[in-house]
């Protein structure tokens, strides 16, 4: 947006470091509203797993009593996480664009791998014959998990851009294009942390057992 | 305040073209326009509505509508005025033209995402108005949209008509999301040199915890919306439950349909005060400026927006009290909804303080300024009412409760937009609104509304039920009710028809109204002072505006001026903070 000629400012320096810090709060009262609409997904998890005719995908003979997928794509996303922290880190130096353009690849790879196993969770669970329609659990699945994904490719449109932008880097070693990829890879860092974190709740919630769900469905009073 | 420094070195991109200016143009007070003309017109098709749903009440059969047509019109009536006209007025409207003019920015922080903030708008009224070409029409499950009924056939609009709302609901949720980044950030990064949090309009002020009320809550819809629309269109099971329909089981099992109405009412609830609180920022902004008088205790003011906002999280189960609920529950949300009273009364007392030796000028802006305070309150008493379990039971559903919610949360708001549009109307144009047709308006509306929706509470309270059709052969409604009910009619279709005065207004003085200069008002906040009326891309020219002072500074004794603008220096003018002035 910041290139486009319609837009009020010039590219300097100073500028890029005012855009990191708006830019941020604004990331700030988005993730905001996203754990918003995750917690009331939450809670509206609970308080339908206390219908009778749940049947938790977590119990023995169901297909998430195995959750070795699940773990091995929670991996990927971590090391997405990881990568981008490590690329934050040493954007710092400008003779490190090597390590941060790796460090990018690795994100998105990761990144990408991780939608790629969701979907093969996906996949399975429907070769089973779990679909959406005959549990209200098989839905919270898809639906949990599919927003996550999505809200995870809205990511990786900024991912992309980014590591262009540090492709470009290791060409031209200019000044405003680092500061302008540091503020795009410092969003996409903090973006990253945040859904990993989102993930692992989300995979506790999925896979918890249904004592839990009763557990805590009693302490809010349902 | 680096952003401030930073927005005045650097030049200015002049849009040249004609899209570039008009259409995809990402100056704030474009887009503010587009939003509000398109909400603006939203509002009277949600007007004609009404006037059809009040011609079948007061005379059945009068014009051609069945059951169905009055269910699909009371539906869209309802979503229309809430979400598509006044949300959309107030955070896409006056959140975008005043907050980056009162804070003294040269724009919103993120142009481009506020500019598809209001094409998402758009294609989410598109969307909606689409429900009415397709087949089986616009739903009719009224617009709380509660399953199952409103997913189940025997409900008009089940066939395309729901799927088409709640696809339109959440486009134009991520359109709020994306125009209330803008604004929060806006307040928050971009103020000028000297505009601190408590220099800001109570204005901005509304309008900024509106935003934030709007990006917590509106999830809420999302979901709720999100999952009806899988119960819909793949069978899911999230709220319908086990349920025969026309004699035969449906497929769905063990759905929770108070869970949709936790969720929905988790976003109702804070919506009537996305509503209210720019409302009441501009209010404050109004009586201050029209009445002479600096605001009654600022911070105050400012502190009773936040704790409104705060509590408007934990009140929505009383529009439940009769889906049931434990009574300990009913208990906790009778009393929060009754504490909310206190920060609100709070803030009509400090308005008739500022009112209070003001020196009134009862300008149009004024009366309808006057005309909110006396709406509020009367709708805000009847709030007490309901929100007390035991007084609810037998009022809900009744024509009651619709006197109450038109008057707190529709006329009271809408009397608001029409005396900000007469004050920032000269901002905005650089032309005066007519003064004679505005007092003609405003009498005719205000008056009118009275005799709409004063009698509803007496026919309310005679037990008239809410949603119905057709009120035949009913033996508690008396022949008196019937009368009133014509009564009612005849007053909203002229409150209607009187409507097209102030469009007539609008338009006519957009070219022809008196030239205003660039403060009529003399108003003290930064919105008046900007080089240039209307105000040019960039609004402030070379250099930004430096504030010494809160927006409030009016009848200072020793003054030449009865106002001191908020960019005089305190060697002008000894400045008065608001927390000095109480």
């Amino acid at each position: 947006m910041y290139t486009n000629s319609n837009t009020l400012y010039l590219s300097r320096d100073k500028d890029f470091l005012r855009r990191i810090k708006t830019a941020k709060t604004g990331l700030h009262f988005l993730m905001a509203a996203i754990s918003s609409m995750f917690l009331l997904f939450l809670i509206a998890y609970i308080l339908r797993s206390q219908v009778s005719d749940w049947e938790a995908l977590s119990q023995p003979w169901q297909p998430l009593s195995d959750t070795g997928q699940l773990w091995f794509n929670s991996a990927l996303l971590a090391v997405a996480s990881i990568a981008l922290e490590y690329a934050r880190r040493s954007i710092k130096e400008l003779d490190n664009s090597k390590l941060t353009r790796d460090c990018m690849l690795l994100a998105c790879a990761a990144t990408v791998a991780f939608l790629i196993g969701q979907l093969l969770v996906w996949k399975k669970l429907v070769a089973m014959g779990f679909m959406a329609s005959s549990n209200a659990a098989n839905a919270f699945f898809y639906l949990l998990t599919g927003l996550h994904g999505l809200h995870l490719m809205g990511g990786l449109v900024v991912l992309a851009v980014a590591t262009y932008r540090c492709k470009r880097l290791a060409f031209e070693l200019q000044e405003p294009l680092r500061l302008r990829t540091k503020s795009s890879i410092e969003l996409c860092a903090t973006y990253w942390h945040f859904l990993l974190l989102l993930w692992l709740g989300l995979f506790a919630l999925l896979t918890g057992s249904p004592e839990s769900y009763a557990a805590i469905a009693k302490l809010c009073g349902f | 305040m680096a952003y401030a420094e930073d927005a005045e070195h650097d030049d200015l991109h002049q849009p040249r073209s004609f899209y570039a200016k008009y259409i995809w143009s990402q100056d704030h007070k474009v887009i503010a326009i587009q939003y509000s003309l398109t909400a603006i017109a939203m509002g009277l098709v949600a007007l004609v509505l009404s006037a059809m749903m009040r011609m079948q009440i007061g005379f059945p059969g009068s014009i051609d509508m069945d059951s169905t047509a009055y269910y699909q019109a009371m539906t869209m009536h309802g979503m229309i005025m809430v979400i598509y006209l006044l949300t959309a007025l107030f955070l896409g409207g006056f959140g975008n033209y005043l907050i980056p003019l009162m804070v003294g920015a040269r724009d919103m922080v993120f142009p481009f995402v506020n500019m598809l903030s209001y094409w998402f708008y758009l294609l989410s009224v598109i969307v909606l108005l689409c429900s009415f070409f397709v087949p089986g029409g616009p739903t009719g499950a009224g617009w709380t949209l509660y399953p199952p009924q409103a997913i189940t056939s025997g409900t008009p609009g089940t066939e395309w008509g729901i799927i088409l709302m709640l696809v339109s609901l959440i486009i134009f949720i991520i359109a709020a999301t994306m125009g209330g980044l803008n604004y929060v950030t806006t307040v928050l990064q971009a103020r000028t040199h000297g505009m601190t949090l408590f220099r800001m309009p109570l204005t901005v002020w509304g309008i900024f915890v509106a935003t934030i009320l709007a990006l917590l809550a509106f999830p809420a819809l999302f979901v709720s919306g999100i999952m009806m629309l899988l119960d819909k269109t793949i069978g899911t099971s999230f709220f319908m439950p086990d349920m025969f329909s026309f004699g035969s089981q449906l497929e769905y099992q063990g759905g929770s349909p108070i869970l949709f109405q936790h969720l929905f009412w988790f976003f109702g609830h804070p919506e009537v005060y996305i509503v209210a609180l720019p409302a009441f920022g501009l209010v404050s902004d109004l009586i201050s400026v029209h009445a002479r008088k600096c605001i009654f205790g600022y911070r105050m003011m400012v502190w009773a927006i936040v704790a409104i906002g705060v509590l408007s999280f934990v009140v929505w189960a009383h529009h439940m009290y009769v889906s049931g609920m434990n009574p300990y529950f009913g208990f906790f949300f009778a009393v929060t909804t009754l504490v909310i009273a206190v920060p609100t009364a709070l803030k009509v007392y400090n308005w008739t303080l500022t009112l209070w030796h003001g020196n009134i000028h009862l300008s149009v802006p004024m009366l309808f300024a006057l005309a909110f305070i006396v709406t509020f309150l009367v709708g805000g008493l009847t709030g007490l009412f309901l929100g007390n379990v035991v007084v609810d039971i037998p009022l809900s559903d009744t024509y009651f409760v619709v006197a109450h919610f038109h008057m707190v949360m529709g006329v009271a708001p809408i009397l608001v937009v029409f005396g900000a549009i007469y004050h920032w109307y000269p901002k905005i144009t650089g032309r005066m609104l007519n003064d004679s047709i505005g007092k003609l308006h405003f009498w005719i509306t205000f008056l009118g509304t009275y005799l709409i929706y004063f009698p509803m509470h007496y026919i309310g309270l005679q037990g008239m039920p809410r949603r119905y059709y057709l009120f035949e052969d009913y033996q508690f409604i008396p022949d008196s009710a019937h009368s009133l009910n014509a009564f009612i009619t005849v007053v909203a279709i002229l409150v209607g028809i009187a409507q097209l005065l102030f469009l007539f207004n609008l338009f006519y003085s957009a070219f022809r109204g008196k030239p205003s200069g660039g403060n009529p008002w003399r108003a003290a906040s930064l919105e008046w002072l900007t080089p240039d009326t209307p105000p040019k891309h960039g609004n402030w020219g070379p250099s930004l505006p430096v504030v010494h002072r809160w927006a409030y500074d009016y009848g200072v004794p020793g003054q030449a001026e009865d106002f001191v603008p908020q960019t005089a220096s305190a060697e002008l003018a000894p400045v008065h903070e608001g927390d000095k002035n109480e």
